[in-house]
Formats: C-alpha cells, sequence, structure tokens
C-alpha cells in the first residue's frame, strides 16, 4: 500500500534563522533517512524550494494562466514529500511520526490511489 | 415473546459483534459482513422454531453466515468477489487462530473490530456509529436516532468510514503492545461517549437513548473480559455502572433533572453501585490510576454516601486534582471548585471559579456563571448570583438547565 506523505510546515521568512535551522534539519532527515532506507519503506522524496518560488498553472478557457504564489496561501505549506510503501495505515502513520517535520508541522497521509489493472 | 423469539433475541445481543467480526475477517467486505449476518439472524428465526435452538447458537450463525458469504460472493460475477472466494475457500478458516503474531495473544474477534472502528483516522462521530451498527447490531435508522441526525447523513457517514477503511487500508487488527497503549484511550472514549450520548440526553428518543447506555456497559464489559489487565478498562465500567445506577432518580416525574444533592437515594439501583464498587477496587488493586478510574472513584463517593450530606467532599475534591494531574482540563478544575466549595466553604471554591474566569479558557460555557452564581447565592451575594445567572442563561443551557436557573434566578431576586 503507497502513500504520500506531506510535509506540512510554517514557512520560515527570517533568512538568519534559517541558516541555523538548516543545520540541525539536514542532520534530522539524515537520521530518518538512515532509518527508513534499510527499511524498505522509502520509494521516493525531495524537498521542496519555499512558495515564494512557487508557480501555480491554470487552465481557463483553453487559456493557460500563470500567477505566483502556491495554490492556497496558508499558514503551514508543503515543504516536502515522501513516497512509502507500507503495510497499511498504521505503518504510514508510524513513519510519518517520525518525519522531523512532524515536530512543529503537519505530515498529511494520502493513500495513492492505485490504478486497477 | 415465545422461547425461540427469546433465543434468538438473546443471540443478536450476545453474539451479533462476533459474528460480524468474524465475517470482516474472512472477507474483508464489511458490507457483506453485515448483511449475511443480519441473514443468519432471520434463518435462525426461520429454523430454530422447528429445528430447535443449537446447543451453541454462536456457532451455527457464524457458520450460517460464512455460508451465505460464500454463497454470495460464488454469485457474484465481480473480479474482487472472486478473489476474495478464492481466499474464503482455500484459506484456512482464519478466525479461529490462536498464533496471530500480531495481536499478543489477544484474538476475539470483537476487539479486532472495536479497535478499527475506533482506529483515529477515522472521523470521530464516525468511530461511534461504526461501532454501534458492527459491534451492537443496532441499525443505521435506530443509531440516526440516538444521534438526531436524519438517517441518510447517518448512512453516509457509515458508508464513508468503511470506504476510508478500506481506501487506507486501516489494518483490521489489534495494535501490538506499544500501540496498544497509545490507541486503548481512543477505544474507551467511544464507549464513554456513547454512554453519555444516552445519559445526558435531554431530547431525543429517550428509548433509543437508553439503549445506547446499556450498549456502552455492554461494551465496557467486553472490554474488560478482553482486556483484564487494563484497569482503565474496568475503570471506564466502574465509572458506566455507577452513573446508570443513579440514573432512576436523575429526573422527576416531571422529566425535570434534579441535582445530585436532591436526588432519592432510596431510587439508587444497589446492585449496580455494588458492582461497580467492586470493580473499581480491582482496578486500583493494580496501582495503575488512570482518568477513568479517578471519575469512577468519584463516582463512588457520591454513590455510596448514606445521605448528601455525608458525601465526602475533602476526598472528592481530591480526587479532582488528582485528575486534573491526568488530564490538565478547565472543567476538571471547575468541579474540583464545586467539591471544594463543599469541603471547605463557598468563598474557597469561588475563588477556584473565579481564577477560572480571569484564566477565560471556560469562556462562553454556561456551567462557569452558573457555577459562580450558585456559590454567590449560598454567601448571599444575591445581586452578583443574579447577574451570574443571567450570564449563565444567556450561554444556551439546555432546557431542563434554562428551567433550573430560571428558578434560581427567581429566588435570588425575590429573596434580595
Amino acid at each position: 500500500m503507497r502513500y504520500l506523505l506531506l510535509i506540512c510546515t510554517p514557512e520560515m521568512d527570517d533568512e538568519a534563522q534559517f541558516d541555523q535551522d538548516v543545520v540541525k534539519m539536514n542532520d534530522d532527515y539524515g537520521a530518518f533517512m538512515a532509518e527508513m532506507g534499510p527499511r524498505g519503506v522509502l520509494q521516493g522524496g525531495e524537498r521542496l524550494r519555499p512558495t515564494v518560488d512557487a508557480t501555480s498553472v491554470r487552465v481557463r478557457d483553453g487559456e493557460v494562466l500563470a500567477t505566483d504564489g502556491p495554490f492556497a496561501e496558508t499558514k503551514e505549506q508543503i515543504g516536502g514529500y515522501f513516497l512509502v510503501d507500507c503495510a497499511d495505515l498504521d505503518e504510514a502513520i508510524e513513519v510519518a511520526s517520525k518525519i522531523p517535520g512532524a515536530k512543529g508541522g503537519t505530515i498529511e497521509v494520502r493513500p495513492v490511489w492505485e490504478m486497477e489493472m | 415473546m415465545g422461547e425461540v423469539e427469546e433465543a434468538v433475541a438473546r443471540a443478536f445481543r450476545e453474539e451479533w459483534g462476533r459474528v460480524v467480526a468474524t465475517l470482516i475477517r474472512s472477507t474483508g467486505d464489511w458490507d457483506l459482513a453485515e448483511e449475511c449476518t443480519q441473514d443468519a439472524f432471520a434463518r435462525a428465526l426461520e429454523r430454530w422454531p422447528a429445528d430447535g435452538v443449537p446447543r451453541n447458537p454462536g456457532a451455527w450463525l457464524t457458520t450460517t453466515a460464512r455460508n451465505r458469504a460464500v454463497d454470495r460472493l460464488r454469485r457474484g460475477a465481480r473480479g474482487a468477489a472472486k478473489e476474495r472466494e478464492l481466499a474464503m475457500t482455500t484459506d484456512p478458516p482464519p478466525p479461529v487462530d490462536p498464533d496471530d503474531d500480531e495481536d499478543a495473544g489477544v484474538t476475539d474477534e470483537r476487539l479486532r473490530l472495536l479497535f478499527t472502528c475506533c482506529h483515529p483516522a477515522l472521523p470521530l462521530e464516525a468511530r461511534v456509529a461504526l461501532t454501534l451498527r458492527t459491534l451492537t447490531g443496532l441499525s443505521t435508522e435506530e443509531i440516526a436516532r440516538a444521534f438526531l441526525v436524519p438517517e441518510p447523513t447517518m448512512a453516509q457517514r457509515l458508508v464513508r468510514a468503511k470506504r476510508k477503511i478500506r481506501h487506507a487500508a486501516i489494518p483490521y487488527r489489534v495494535p501490538p503492545g506499544h500501540q496498544l497503549q497509545e490507541r486503548l484511550p481512543g477505544v474507551l472514549a467511544v464507549v464513554y461517549l456513547l454512554f453519555n450520548a444516552g445519559y445526558a440526553a435531554s431530547t431525543g428518543d429517550a428509548l433509543v437513548r437508553t439503549d445506547l447506555t446499556g450498549e456502552a456497559i455492554r461494551l465496557a464489559r467486553t472490554l474488560v473480559d478482553l482486556m483484564p489487565d487494563e484497569p482503565e478498562a474496568q475503570g471506564l465500567l466502574a465509572l458506566l455502572l455507577l452513573h446508570d445506577a443513579r440514573r432512576p432518580a436523575r429526573t422527576d416525574a416531571a422529566g425535570e433533572l434534579v441535582p445530585l444533592e436532591a436526588q432519592d437515594r432510596s431510587q439508587w439501583v444497589r446492585a449496580g453501585i455494588d458492582e461497580g464498587v467492586e470493580f473499581l477496587d480491582s482496578a486500583l488493586r493494580r496501582h495503575q490510576p488512570g482518568p477513568y478510574q479517578i471519575q469512577a472513584a468519584i463516582a463512588a463517593c457520591h454513590a455510596t454516601a448514606t445521605t448528601a450530606a455525608e458525601t465526602d467532599w475533602v476526598q472528592i475534591a481530591a480526587l479532582y486534582a488528582e485528575l486534573g494531574r491526568h488530564v490538565p482540563s478547565a472543567t476538571v478544575e471547575l468541579n474540583r471548585a464545586v467539591a471544594l466549595a463543599m469541603a471547605a466553604g463557598p468563598a474557597a471554591g469561588l475563588a477556584v471559579v473565579d481564577r477560572l474566569e480571569a484564566d477565560g479558557a471556560l469562556d462562553g460555557y454556561h456551567l462557569l456563571p452558573a457555577t459562580q452564581a450558585d456559590l454567590l447565592r449560598r454567601l448571599g451575594r444575591h445581586d452578583e448570583a443574579a447577574a451570574a445567572y443571567r450570564r449563565a442563561l444567556a450561554l444556551d443551557p439546555s432546557a431542563a438547565e434554562v428551567r433550573y436557573l430560571e428558578r434560581r434566578l427567581t429566588e435570588v431576586t425575590t429573596d434580595a
């Protein structure tokens, strides 16, 4: 069973704070990967640039509309994701709870809609 | 009711949950499990009058329901159904598997079902509804009536919950050791909520509401049977039994709410109190206090006092303080204030209530000004009491509470 774990965290706008936190964050994510890698649940995952670098695209009446920013302005934004393959929701919750971003942020666990072959 | 009907009704109460749970386990299909269980009971009503009541009604019902499921899956042409049929006919019957590695020795199907119904990934309302539907066999219509929502709304809630269990792969099991301790409070909370929905009802279908308290007590009993080493499960059962024992005295002939101190204690059900105290004592002997045991201890203080005046308020105030250490909450503190007022005088209680008011955590909660008003009244500060009663009335309390508050308001405004 595959799940997409969306890491939703408050975005940092203070550059100094950001630099300081980033070292700690890299360590924390390193530890997470070190545990989950050998366990074989990770199928992919990336960190995303902040929403100031985001572009939202809509097609309306055949016209492509590209606008600056995320699709919704909220305090927490998706800062990264992992795609995992787990036995069931309980395992997905356990993996999600170990993502460093779960502390202070929220991990949204979304089951992948598997296509019937 | 004839002997056979009675046997079927008893089997329904005692076996419904187990049969559904077993069928869900072997088919993985919640709807099919419910429908086939229903069919099995219909069949029992047909067969038992002629064949006699089987020695083991549960086994008869399970076998009948399972045969029906196999039958229906065979007739179903869908690919998924075929797969399940295969799983059912080729696997050894999974329901009674003593070596289930995940469940740490606990294999009762109903427990698996209960933990799945109460999974935190489901919305709370759905947990309650699903527990009632699958474990106690209450119909969607009955559940809708009990919770005062239209039947289609309740049906939708159940459908969505079952769909999420399937789509998000919520596991059908009792969580393993470390997770069990995290999940058990959620299960206990659903049972307690069920009980309260029946107990605190001031509106709705009275009969169905009473059923809810009965069902909650039965579920709590099941939990105690299935998890004999969990003192909090015993604590919950004790709490429910103690509350329920006082029910006959809670309302007067006109349906008005009677406050605890004015209740006719001879109407309390002695057997219920004794049993509650027994479970509480057994839980407390394990020396792992928890919120349900503490609340049961408070209920026991009330239930075992021969008169309201003999209530051990010092002990109750101490228990609320202990409860606050386990579950810090402003409402617990408000209750402590009431107990303290009884133990050490209204002024002592009022000081705590005033602190809570300043704190703001209970803003908009009518019981804060209502409590304040009662304490002010007892202190003879009638003008302030009247103002507080009016604040409480402005916060939309239940109809019975409105009548009580208005009575008190008249009292303090005419006495002054």
